[in-house]
This record gives C-alpha cells, sequence and structure tokens, in this order.
C-alpha cells in the first residue's frame, strides 16, 4: 500500500553529513548509454511517440494561457502593481513584462528538438551515459512534490540535453530560466521558448514590477507544479570548468513557496553534466583572456556547425538524490513569522532563512561537484600543466597510475576503466584531446607553440601559449573540487610555524579565506573542511595526527608535493593581482578598469620572463582574486554615479602580497 | 396602557407558540418519510420525560461506559456475519445493519477482522490506588450535608477525559493516579462551602461536568501530593428561571446541553448552542473552555450567549452586577473566565440567551468536483455572510466515511435510486470519484425563510461547481459527529487509533493548511514505522469573516508497532506543529489542558502568558484549582 520509498538526501543542517565527510564512501549509480538506443530505432519515431509523462499529484491542470492570467491576476502582481503607481498603465506594462518573459511550451516544438538533438548528438557524442536510477527517483520526486532541477552548467548542450533526457524518459518537461541574451536569436529563440525556456533579465535589481512579475512566474508554475523549474545555481556556464560560486536570488525564489506554507515541500535535484571534451574549449579560453564573448545570433550557430564534425567523446548526465527543502528547513527557520502578514505581500526574508538558502545553494553546488563523473584526461592534463617542459610517456602513465589511486581514495568519482591498462587509458585521452597535448619521441607535453610563427609578435605567441594553458586548465579544474581541502592543507602545513594544530589551521583558514570566492568552500564551515582535509590526507597517509599536533609522514612527500603544486598558479595569481594593485599609480581606479590593466599588467611579466604561470592572465582569476581582497577589506569599492571604483589599500595589498608568498 | 401592552405582548406570545406548534405538526406529516429532524441525530429521550429529569446520575458507570464513549448499551460491533452494527435504541442508527462498513475500515486501515484487541472487560478495583483522604475536611463535608464518595469505580470514572490515551490506558486496564474523594454539590452555596473547606485544608480541587475533556484536562498532575477533589457538577442541573422579556434564562453550571435544550424546548425555546458532544457536556465545561457550537452562525458560540456568570474562587464569588447587554467596563470579566478551564474557580451559575424554537429545519447537501471548489464556496458564503445555521466541508475520505455508514437499503428501489445519483455526478457531470467532497448543511427558521436562504445558498454553491446531494447526505453527514466517538472505540477493537482535533485559519491559508496537516500525518506515520498509511482526513466546520474552523481525524493500523501511543502522540505532535507553521491556531473549541499547554506561550506571547499567571496568582495563590491546565 505505501508507494516505494522515496529516499530523500536530505543533510542536516549546520553539520556535514557523514556522505559529505567521507565522499569516498559513497555509493554511486550505474550510468547507462541513452544514445544507444537511439542509435537503433528511428529518430522519427522517437520524436512522435506517445508522451505521456507523470505529473505532480497535486496538479491543477492549466493552459500556458490561463498560467499567465494566474500571474497577472495574483494577489501578490496586483498588490506590488497598486505600490508602483497608476494602475491601468502598470498593469499593461506588467503583461508585456511577463509575455517578453514566458515560455511558450509546445508539444509539437519538443518534437522537432527531440528529432533534431536525437541526429546532433550522435553525431557530436560517442555516447550519453546517465543514471537510470537517477532518473527513476526524479520520476517518483515529480510525483510527490513540486520539482526544481538544478543542472551544473559548462555549455549551452546543457538544458538542451536536460530537456532531451527528460523526453526520452517520458518524465515532464521542465521550464527554464534562461539569460535574456538568447532571445536575440531570432528563430532559434522563439523555438527555445517553445521548448520551455523562459527568459529573464540578466539585472533588475531595482526594478520593482519586473521582480514581482518574475518571482510570482516562478512561484505561480511551482505552487501548481505546472512543471519542473529548471535553472543554473551557478548563473552562468563556468568557462574554467570549476564551479561558480552559487547565486541565490532564484533559489529564494523557489523555496519561498514552502516558507509561507504554499506547498508541502519542494525537491531540489541536482544534476551533474560533465564533458570529455567541451564544445566551447578554446571560445572559454578566449573569453577569459579578454576576447569578448561573441553574441549569441542564429548564424553564429549555424557556422558553429563544423563543430560537428569533431569527436567530442562521451557525456556523462548524473541525477542526485532529490533535496528535501522541508528537511533543509527542519528546525531552521520558523515558518509561523509569515502568519501576521497576508502571503501575497512581499516580505525580506528572515536572518534564519537567509542563511539556510545560502548554504543550500553552496551544498547544491558540492553535491553537483561531487557526482560529476571525471575522466582520466583531467588527471593527465593536471599533470601535464604542472610539468610545463613535458614527460616522457612512461613517467606520465605512471604518475596518472598514482593520482588515480590518490583521487579515488579522496572519493572522485573517477570513470577509470578497470579492465584496461593504464597506457590506453592515457592514450585514449591523449588521442581525443591531441589539439591540446602533443606526443612526439615518446615525450608529452602541452601542445603550446615554442618560438613565434611567421609574422607574430611576442605578444601573440604569450597570448597562444596562454590559450593552450588556459585549455588545459579547464580540464584539471574539473578535478580540483576533489583536492582542494587537502591541498590547501598541504600548503598551509609548510607555512605554519610548527606542526601544532591550531597553529596550521590559522594557515589553512587564511588561505581558505583568501580562495573562498576561487573555490566551492561553504561559508562558515572552515573548521569542517579542515577536519576533512587532515581525514583525507590522513587516510592516504601523508601526514599522521595526534591530538595536538599534525606532520607530514615518511612517506608523504610526493602526495603534499603534488598538492602544493595544484594551488601554485592560483597564489602566483592572486600575488600578481596583488602587485598589480600596489603599483597601480591612479587613484580612482574604475571597476570595470581593472580586468584589463590586471592582464596587461601580468602579461608585462610574462614578456620580461619574470612570470612563467599563464593562470595569471585570466580574468576569472583576477575578478575572484579581487572579490577577495575587497572580502579582505584591501580593496573598497566606492559607487560614484554610474561608475564603480576601487579605493586600494595599498599597505593591506602589499602584505596580503608577502603573505601569500610564503606559502 | 400597561395592561394593554401586557395583552398585546401575551397575544403575540400565543402567536408564535402557535406558529411552533404548526411548524412541529407540518414537519411530522411531511417527516413521515423523510425523518428529517435535528434531534433525530442525537439522543431520542422521550418527550413526556418530567421537567427535573436527571440524565446523569451520580453513578455514572451505570449507564455509561467506564472505557470507552458514551451510554453503555450503545455500541459499534462487526456481527458473526461480519456486517457492522449499532447497538441499542437511542439513536437513528441503533440497530441498524451497516453492510459496507466493514470493507471501508479494512480497505482503509489495513485492517482483518481476525485480529481483534479486546478491552479488559471489568474495572479491575483493586488496581485503584487507595484514597489519600484528610478526614477532617471529610467529616465537615459531612457536616455542611455535601454528598461525597471515595467509591474507587467513581473515582476513576472522573481521572479521565476522552484522549486517546486515556482511553487507550483504561482498555488495557492501566489506572494512573486518580481523585482521592469525589463530591456531588447540589447547589452554588455548596460549592462555597466546598471551596471554604478545601482552602481550609488546603486540598486541591478539580472541577468535573461533562467528563469529555480532550486535551488531557481532567488528569490529576502527577506531581500533585495533596489530596484531589473532584469537584462533579452533575447535580446542579436546574433551570433556575426563563426571562421571556429579555429571552434569557438562568441555569446551574451542571446541566448537560441535551436537558438543557430539551427542558428549553418544552417552553418553545432553545439556547442553539449544540456542540458535537452536547449529549454529555456540561454549560459550566462549555463556559471553562470556550465551547463552540455547531449552530454558531445563528446562535453564537458561548462568548456570545453568555449574559452572566457566577464562579466561586478561593478568593471568594466572581460576578457581574447587572445583566446589561453590553459594558465597556475595562476589560470584560467574562474573559477571565470562559477559558480557564478549572484554573480559578467553579463556574456555578450562567445567566444565557435564548431563542424561540425555530418552526422549520432542513437539512442539504451539495457536492463539489473537489476540496479546493468547496473551500471557494464556503469563502464566498461567508462573505456574503448567509451561512446557514451549520455548513460544514467534508473532504473526499471523510465523505467516503460517510458513506460506509449507510444503513442497508431496505428496497430495491432506493438502491437503483442511489446507483442513479452516483452515475449522474460522476459519469454525467465527470465528478473524479476520488476527488469530489460534499457540504452538509443546516437551515433553520421560518418556512418561507428557510426556503430563500436554501435557494441563494445553492446558487452560490453552483458557481463553484456544486450540486444540491440531498437531504439525506447532509444528514448523515451530522450523524456522523454523534456517532464517532462510539466508532474510535470499535477501532480500537482492532488494532486501530486515533483522535480528532481541530484549528482555526484566516480563509487564504485554509487549503494550505488541510493538505500540508494531511500530508505531514501521513509522513510521521511513514517516518516512525506504522505498517499502513493513516487515514488523515479533514473538514471545515466553521465559517467566519475572517477565517475559517477546520476540523482533522487522524487513526492508524497500529499492528506491528511496539510503543503505538508513543508514536501517536508524535504524530499529533507533528501535526500540531504544522498547524502552528500554516498560520492556525493552538484551538478553536477543545481548548489547551495540559495537552497542548507546552505551546501557549508561543501562541499568546510570554506577556500575555505573564497577565494570565498573574490573575492565576491573585485569584488562587495556594493552587486550590490545581488541575495544572493552560498555564
Amino acid at each position: 500500500p505505501w508507494r516505494p520509498p522515496s529516499r530523500h538526501a536530505a543533510f542536516s543542517g549546520s553539520t556535514t553529513s557523514p556522505d559529505l565527510r567521507h565522499p569516498g564512501l559513497k555509493k554511486r549509480d550505474e550510468l547507462e548509454d541513452m544514445l544507444e538506443e537511439r542509435r537503433r530505432s528511428s529518430d522519427a519515431r522517437h520524436a512522435l511517440r506517445c508522451y505521456a509523462p507523470a505529473v505532480y499529484k497535486g496538479l491543477a491542470p492549466r493552459e500556458v494561457s490561463a498560467l499567465r492570467g494566474a500571474v497577472l491576476q495574483s494577489d501578490a502582481l496586483q498588490h506590488v502593481i497598486g505600490q508602483v503607481s497608476r494602475r491601468e498603465l502598470v498593469q499593461e506594462e506588467a503583461a508585456h513584462l511577463l509575455d517578453e518573459m514566458a515560455h511558450r511550451l509546445r508539444l509539437g516544438t519538443v518534437r522537432f528538438f527531440a528529432y533534431v538533438l536525437s541526429k546532433v548528438f550522435k553525431t557530436l557524442f560517442r555516447s550519453v551515459r546517465v543514471n537510470e536510477e537517477g532518473v527513476q527517483r526524479l520520476q517518483q520526486a515529480i510525483q510527490d512534490h513540486p520539482v526544481v532541477l538544478l543542472p551544473s552548467h559548462r555549455s549551452y548542450m546543457d538544458f538542451l540535453m536536460m530537456s532531451y533526457i527528460l523526453y526520452t524518459y517520458d518524465l515532464a518537461l521542465p521550464v527554464i530560466a534562461a539569460g535574456m541574451d538568447f532571445m536575440s536569436m531570432k528563430v532559434v529563440g522563439e523555438m527555445l521558448r517553445m521548448s520551455g525556456a523562459f527568459f529573464i533579465r540578466r539585472s533588475f535589481g531595482g526594478d520593482k514590477l519586473y521582480w514581482a512579475v518574475f518571482s510570482e512566474y516562478v512561484k505561480t508554475m511551482l505552487r501548481t507544479g505546472y512543471a519542473p523549474i529548471e535553472f543554473f545555481l551557478e548563473g552562468t556556464r563556468s568557462r574554467t570548468g570549476k564551479s561558480l560560486t552559487p547565486k541565490t536570488g532564484l533559489l529564494n525564489i523557489v523555496m519561498e513557496p514552502f516558507f509561507k506554507g504554499e506547498v508541502f515541500d519542494i525537491h531540489l535535484v541536482p544534476v551533474s553534466i560533465s564533458y570529455d571534451r567541451i564544445l566551447e574549449e578554446s571560445l572559454y579560453a578566449r573569453e577569459l583572456l579578454g576576447v569578448p564573448k561573441p553574441k549569441e545570433t542564429t548564424s553564429g550557430l549555424l557556422k558553429a556547425r563544423q563543430i560537428l564534425r569533431e569527436d567530442y567523446g562521451v557525456m556523462h548526465v548524473y541525477f542526485g538524490h532529490p533535496v528535501s527543502v522541508r528537511s533543509l528547513a527542519q528546525g531552521r527557520v520558523k515558518r509561523s513569522q509569515y502568519n501576521l502578514v497576508p502571503r501575497h505581500i512581499p516580505q525580506r526574508p528572515c536572518l534564519a532563512a537567509q542563511a539556510l538558502v545560502g548554504e543550500a545553494a553552496f551544498r547544491l553546488v558540492r553535491l553537483q561537484e561531487q557526482a560529476m563523473v571525471l575522466r582520466p584526461w583531467t588527471l593527465v592534463a593536471t599533470l601535464l600543466l604542472q610539468n610545463p617542459d613535458g614527460m616522457d610517456l612512461p613517467v606520465l602513465e605512471e604518475q596518472a597510475a598514482w593520482l588515480r589511486r590518490l583521487a579515488l581514495s579522496f572519493g572522485a568519482f573517477l570513470d577509470w576503466p578497470d579492465c584496461k591498462p593504464c597506457r590506453e587509458v592515457v592514450g585514449a585521452g591523449l588521442a581525443l584531446h591531441k589539439n591540446l597535448a602533443r606526443v612526439s619521441g615518446g615525450r608529452v607535453r602541452l601542445a603550446v607553440a615554442e618560438t613565434p610563427g611567421v609574422g607574430q609578435t611576442a605578444e601573440e605567441l604569450a597570448f597562444d601559449r596562454a590559450v593552450g594553458v588556459l585549455s588545459c586548465a579547464s580540464y584539471r579544474n574539473q578535478i580540483l573540487h576533489v583536492f582542494i581541502r587537502p591541498a590547501l592543507l598541504s600548503v598551509a602545513l609548510r607555512t605554519a610555524n610548527s606542526s601544532r594544530k591550531d597553529e596550521v589551521y590559522t594557515c589553512f583558514n587564511f588561505l581558505w579565506t583568501v580562495f573562498s570566492n576561487e573555490f566551492i568552500l561553504c561559508p562558515g564551515a572552515s573548521v569542517q573542511d579542515f577536519e576533512e582535509a587532515c581525514y583525507l590526507l590522513g587516510k592516504c597517509c601523508a601526514v599522521q595526527e595526534s591530538q595536538q599536533d599534525i606532520v607530514m609522514s615518511e612517506g608523504g612527500h610526493a602526495t603534499l608535493a603534488f598538492l602544493r603544486a595544484l594551488l601554485d598558479p592560483f597564489l602566483q595569481g592572486y600575488q600578481v593581482v596583488c602587485q598589480y594593485l600596489c603599483k597601480e599609480t591612479e587613484e580612482n581606479l574604475r571597476e570595470n578598469k581593472f580586468v584589463p590593466a590586471a592582464r596587461n599588467f601580468a602579461l608585462q611579466l610574462i614578456l620580461a620572463g619574470t612570470l612563467k604561470c599563464y593562470e595569471a592572465l585570466s580574468s576569472d582569476l583576477q575578478k575572484n582574486a579581487l572579490a577577495a581582497l575587497v572580502q579582505l577589506e584591501a580593496v573598497t569599492k566606492v559607487k560614484v554615479g554610474d561608475q564603480v571604483t576601487l579605493k586600494v589599500n595599498r599597505r593591506a595589498a602589499s602584505s596580503l602580497e608577502d603573505m601569500l608568498g610564503t606559502f | 396602557m400597561a395592561s394593554n401592552t401586557d395583552i398585546s405582548e401575551r397575544q403575540r406570545i400565543a402567536a408564535r407558540r402557535l406558529r411552533v406548534v404548526a411548524g412541529h405538526l407540518q414537519k411530522c406529516v411531511q417527516g413521515e418519510g423523510a425523518g428529517v429532524s435535528a434531534q433525530a441525530c442525537k439522543t431520542e429521550t422521550p418527550r413526556s420525560s418530567p421537567a427535573k429529569a436527571t440524565s446523569v446520575p451520580k453513578r455514572r458507570q451505570d449507564i455509561m461506559k467506564w472505557n470507552g464513549w458514551g451510554y453503555s448499551d450503545s455500541r459499534f460491533l462487526f456481527n458473526k456475519k461480519g456486517q457492522g452494527e449499532f447497538t441499542g435504541k437511542r439513536y437513528r442508527l441503533s440497530g441498524m445493519i451497516l453492510p459496507s462498513l466493514k470493507d471501508w475500515f479494512e480497505a482503509t486501515f489495513g485492517t482483518s477482522l481476525q485480529h481483534k484487541t479486546p478491552a479488559t472487560p471489568t474495572l479491575n478495583v483493586s488496581a485503584v490506588p487507595p484514597p489519600n483522604l484528610v478526614e477532617p475536611f471529610v467529616e465537615e463535608l459531612k457536616v455542611a450535608g455535601v454528598a461525597a464518595s471515595h467509591d474507587p469505580e467513581g473515582r476513576v470514572f472522573r481521572s479521565h477525559g476522552h484522549c486517546l490515551h486515556e482511553i487507550f490506558a483504561l482498555r488495557e486496564g492501566r489506572i494512573g493516579r486518580v481523585p482521592d474523594l469525589v463530591v456531588w454539590p447540589n447547589c452554588h452555596n455548596d460549592v462555597v462551602k466546598i471551596v471554604e473547606l478545601a482552602c481550609k485544608y488546603n486540598v486541591c480541587l478539580m472541577p468535573y461536568g461533562g467528563g469529555t475533556s480532550v486535551s488531557s484536562a481532567l488528569e490529576c498532575p502527577l506531581e500533585e501530593t495533596r489530596s484531589v477533589v473532584s469537584l462533579d457538577t452533575s447535580q446542579m442541573n436546574r433551570i433556575l428561571w426563563i426571562d421571556e422579556k429579555n429571552l434569557t434564562v438562568h441555569v446551574e453550571a451542571g446541566i448537560i446541553g441535551q436537558d438543557l435544550e430539551r427542558q428549553l424546548n418544552e417552553s418553545g425555546y432553545c439556547t442553539g448552542h449544540e456542540p458535537d458532544s452536547m449529549e454529555f457536556s456540561s454549560l459550566g465545561g462549555w463556559v471553562a473552555t470556550r465551547a463552540s457550537g455547531m449552530k454558531k452562525n445563528i446562535y453564537g458560540n458561548i462568548e456570545d450567549l453568555v449574559v452572566h456568570i457566577k464562579m466561586v474562587t478561593p478568593r471568594g464569588v466572581i460576578e457581574k452586577s447587572c445583566q446589561g447587554p453590553r459594558m465597556s467596563t475595562g476589560p470584560d470579566i467574562h474573559h477571565f473566565i470562559m477559558g480557564s478551564e478549572g484554573t480559578l474557580g467553579v463556574v456555578t451559575e450562567v445567566t444565557m440567551k435564548i431563542r424561540p424554537l425555530p418552526e422549520y429545519q432542513k437539512y442539504g447537501s451539495i457536492v463539489f468536483p473537489n476540496f479546493q471548489q468547496g473551500v471557494s464556496c464556503l469563502r464566498e458564503v461567508a462573505r456574503q455572510r448567509c451561512a446557514p445555521a451549520s455548513i460544514r466541508l467534508m473532504d473526499n475520505e471523510q465523505f467516503q466515511f460517510g458513506h460506509a455508514l449507510k444503513p442497508q437499503v431496505s428496497s430495491i428501489f432506493t438502491s437503483f435510486l442511489d446507483g442513479l445519483k452516483k452515475f449522474y455526478i460522476t459519469k454525467f457531470k465527470g465528478f473524479e470519484p476520488h476527488h469530489l467532497c460534499v457540504a452538509t448543511l443546516l437551515f433553520e427558521g421560518d418556512r418561507e425563510k428557510v426556503l430563500q436562504h436554501e435557494k441563494q445558498v445553492y446558487d452560490i454553491a453552483a458557481k463553484f461547481g456544486g450540486l444540491a446531494a440531498g437531504e439525506d447526505n447532509g444528514q448523515r453527514g451530522y450523524m456522523l459527529t454523534f456517532v464517532i466517538a462510539y466508532l474510535r472505540d470499535l477501532g480500537m477493537d482492532y488494532y486501530v487509533i486515533g483522535e480528532s482535533f481541530e484549528t482555526s485559519v484566516p480563509w487564504d491559508r485554509v487549503l494550505d493548511l488541510c493538505r500540508n496537516v494531511k500530508e505531514r500525518i501521513v509522513r510521521e506515520c511513514k517516518e516512525r514505522g506504522v505498517q499502513f498509511p493513516p487515514f488523515s482526513t479533514c473538514r471545515v466546520t466553521q465559517t467566519y469573516d475572517a477565517g475559517a474552523c477546520v476540523y482533522f481525524y487522524f487513526a492508524f493500523n497500529y499492528r506491528g508497532l511496539a510503543d503505538p501511543l508513543h508514536v501517536y502522540e508524535r504524530v499529533e505532535h507533528e501535526a500540531r506543529e504544522e498547524i502552528l507553521a500554516n498560520g492556525g491556531s493552538l484551538s478553536h473549541h477543545h481548548g489547551v489542558g495540559k495537552l497542548r499547554k507546552e505551546w501557549m506561550r508561543e501562541a499568546v506571547s510570554t506577556v500575555g502568558l505573564g497577565m494570565l499567571q498573574s490573575v492565576k496568582e491573585y485569584v488562587d495563590p495556594n493552587n486550590i484549582f490545581g488541575n495544572r491546565n493552560l498555564l
């Protein structure tokens, strides 16, 4: 009589759950290739097949047009409209905003996409592997409660693939929050809209009406169980392969119906999407180096057809356990605080709710990270970056095998075929990424130019090299989340004045704070992270822990050296940013000038031969460094009119630089 | 002049009486077949009983169950053929066969009639702790002529209300702390004497009215070391006077609901206060718990009905000096008394409003395609302030529950008609059988107005997809409330335990609260190892301008649970948390007692609680009224 139990991976409030503490113990689902079926049977029939997904049990059936009316007439929106000013005009504007935003999901378009994407995906990918247990969990979750899908975001392919998978497995199609930039793609924008995308402006901070229309639209769909809501916690595609610090705006909106008792529960489902090769690989590297992002245009998309000719290997999609918002909020948020004001009146969430949402966002991104399938190539790329002069193939293979063991003992979700010899596995990675790594004469090295080509300036050469390094780094970055905590500890261990735990922790905590924008480190969790790092390094016998002390063990040298080297580019990059800020003479540095100027500064150092670290050129690193400096109050942002300028506290910046230099 | 007025007054009264009588006659004529009458649901006592009929004897256990609900002669059982049956002669359902009860029961709870959990048949008197008596107190009572007894059966009878855990323990033969003595005052002055003596000898007094509490209010506090005396008000049950000019009645507070109504009816009046427990609950109890009646839309709740209250406290007697209909004399002292739950004193006499008996009554029912539409309809009815005497909306589960209590139909024609109705609603009108729900209605007043009113309500209902579904369905809905407590005893014979609880909530949160609380119950049961999904259902039982009263039933099959009571209590606790989180109140009319004390501070704020505490400290500094409810 009970339905099969749907398991909730609800993680406890303030303390890290055992799953997070010891990720190595985590049991993961099997992955199946979903394209296999597509290669055997007709795509047309697939596109036209009967599609009857299971829906939310409390669903009040509703047409797209009725949804529009429900949003426009909602008490919440009417309340804000009444506040903004003359009702009729504003009502019209609200309707306009909603039309600009709203999706127009049509099954016909979905079928069209199902057909085209079947073709495209089969060409691009050798296989698309999905954990079907996760799909089943999701199907149950969709029937039980409103569902929010939270995929990681590395490529434009992400949301197309999500909808495609859900369609293929006969699951309710999601409505997807997409950036407005897509809308400018004429036909494609409209088609995306008809396949469930809705468009939001990138920034609308002060616009009350826009906010009201937007949040009511999302909440109405959620409350009625109209469709799963899908959005990207990271807000945008990560250009670096690392997860981005989550944005909490939309998460706040989708959790509010629970706080206000409008739904019994909401399930948040993290989805980890990983690629052997990212389609936008070199594009991202160029963007990081300041080449503007190409505007999304339909003709641009058509030009991108050449992409279809290349091999992108395997794609992995892992549907995580649904996280119950109710369990998250248990004992942390008093829902009765909403009892005294009508619920349609916007209310600032209480501090506890804000804290909860922020924490949940980080943890969800971590769940994404942990279920991200890592390919052997990420290990190879890591090793190659640490050895810019190249490595002998046998050495590389040996080290890769060593690194594999280390990664596995740290709980990495590594997809390394057990049956194949190491040589084959490494070879396959090198073959797929031949544009990034070159094998010649038994030696492997990054595929970067040695000497300037004909008519190439030194700057252009440096730029080319940087593209290669950053592209390669985007693969290494995928695995950083596995190593980051032990790596911070390794650096702290070397720098700390003694081996006393509290001193090591002080160092660790400093680094942890500096890099809290660079990596996914949950706010306030530095102690847990420290403990986790100690546990992991102890587990792989790199350190020995006693009551008071923590020391490197005899055989721990190689592990610790490797981990320190992992952080090296970031330490150097941050130092360069500090140096730049100390040397920058302009009193009122405009914020939008910061990145180009910092890049130029780093480039000069590289050209002068004093800096070898090409990653210091990455705008992502520079922005993160700036954010850290602001957080540490070495830089203050001052808003004058529309301009934001940076005020540098040179003493603080230079002492920070010195500090980083000691690591 | 004066005599003129007198004459016209008399004429008016005579005319009205005539109307009332005519109304009754009419009802009899047309009621032959349908048998529709408000009283029909409750106990039917012969009309000819003398005015001073004591329906509650001192030895209550002679006519009432010691370990279950209500009269000893009335109970549900499954007969040898496995058919449901209700014994006795008191109720409309009495002696009837209920053919669909078994299937519903087994399907809803996943039980089998093979698995029984019978109650201990008789009270083991030797298990009752010996009384802790204060001899001089007992002596002086005797001198004062107040009846008293320390008979174990009587003490056990007064040691509990009707919470699940209380009845469950009795059925297993477990006896906890019981009062040491029972006293039966006959009048206000007796109470004054008893309270005086209690203060003199530092004896703990616990007022006892109808014993229908569902808030652990009657449980003797475990930490109480003094002699505990149960003050049974049942013998203070006279109507002292009726004032036809002001339409008030002055009554001793021990009278129970059905006696009060019956006696007033004989004079052509009623109070109109009909809580579901009115067969057993007492006027004093209503005042002490802020009771609410089914027909409050016409007559009001107890706080609207009360004109004057007399209460005996350790500090003396509290009462107002006049019977003015409204006063601006500071905070209304009646509001210290109403809801005080026996912590301040004993209510001895009450002046209440009365109304002429309505000449016409009519039941009705409306089927809605789903609960949401039903709630919208009730909200609209409340908005237009045209609620009938009673309007209640049952959810789908409860609707099916009601159907399980349909007696055997005598003719093929009736069953054919039933089938036809079902076909019309589900097939023709497209109502989903697992979503539809039903509202039950009771109209009262003069015939023409009732019919007009009825039309108005049905017109509103039609706007929300509601279909009139006949008087019979309506009446069965109300019957359910009188037999539900008997049904719980049946459940407990077969591994099923359950309880009802209530709240009040603003209109805009009604649906969310109902859904979330029901789901919370289901989830908590699952998480605590209950093997079969619980019966978790609700109905909206009262409408107000700004909100509604919602009533939940919740029951489950406890086979396989090591500690079913603990599971039950946790689930009820979580359900209450869910209610509070969704903007519901701590209680609409059951009161706080000891069961819901833990939430009082949250419910009324620290300052509010402090105010109540300071009143208690002034009125009863030595905690003579030591039942420890509320605060």
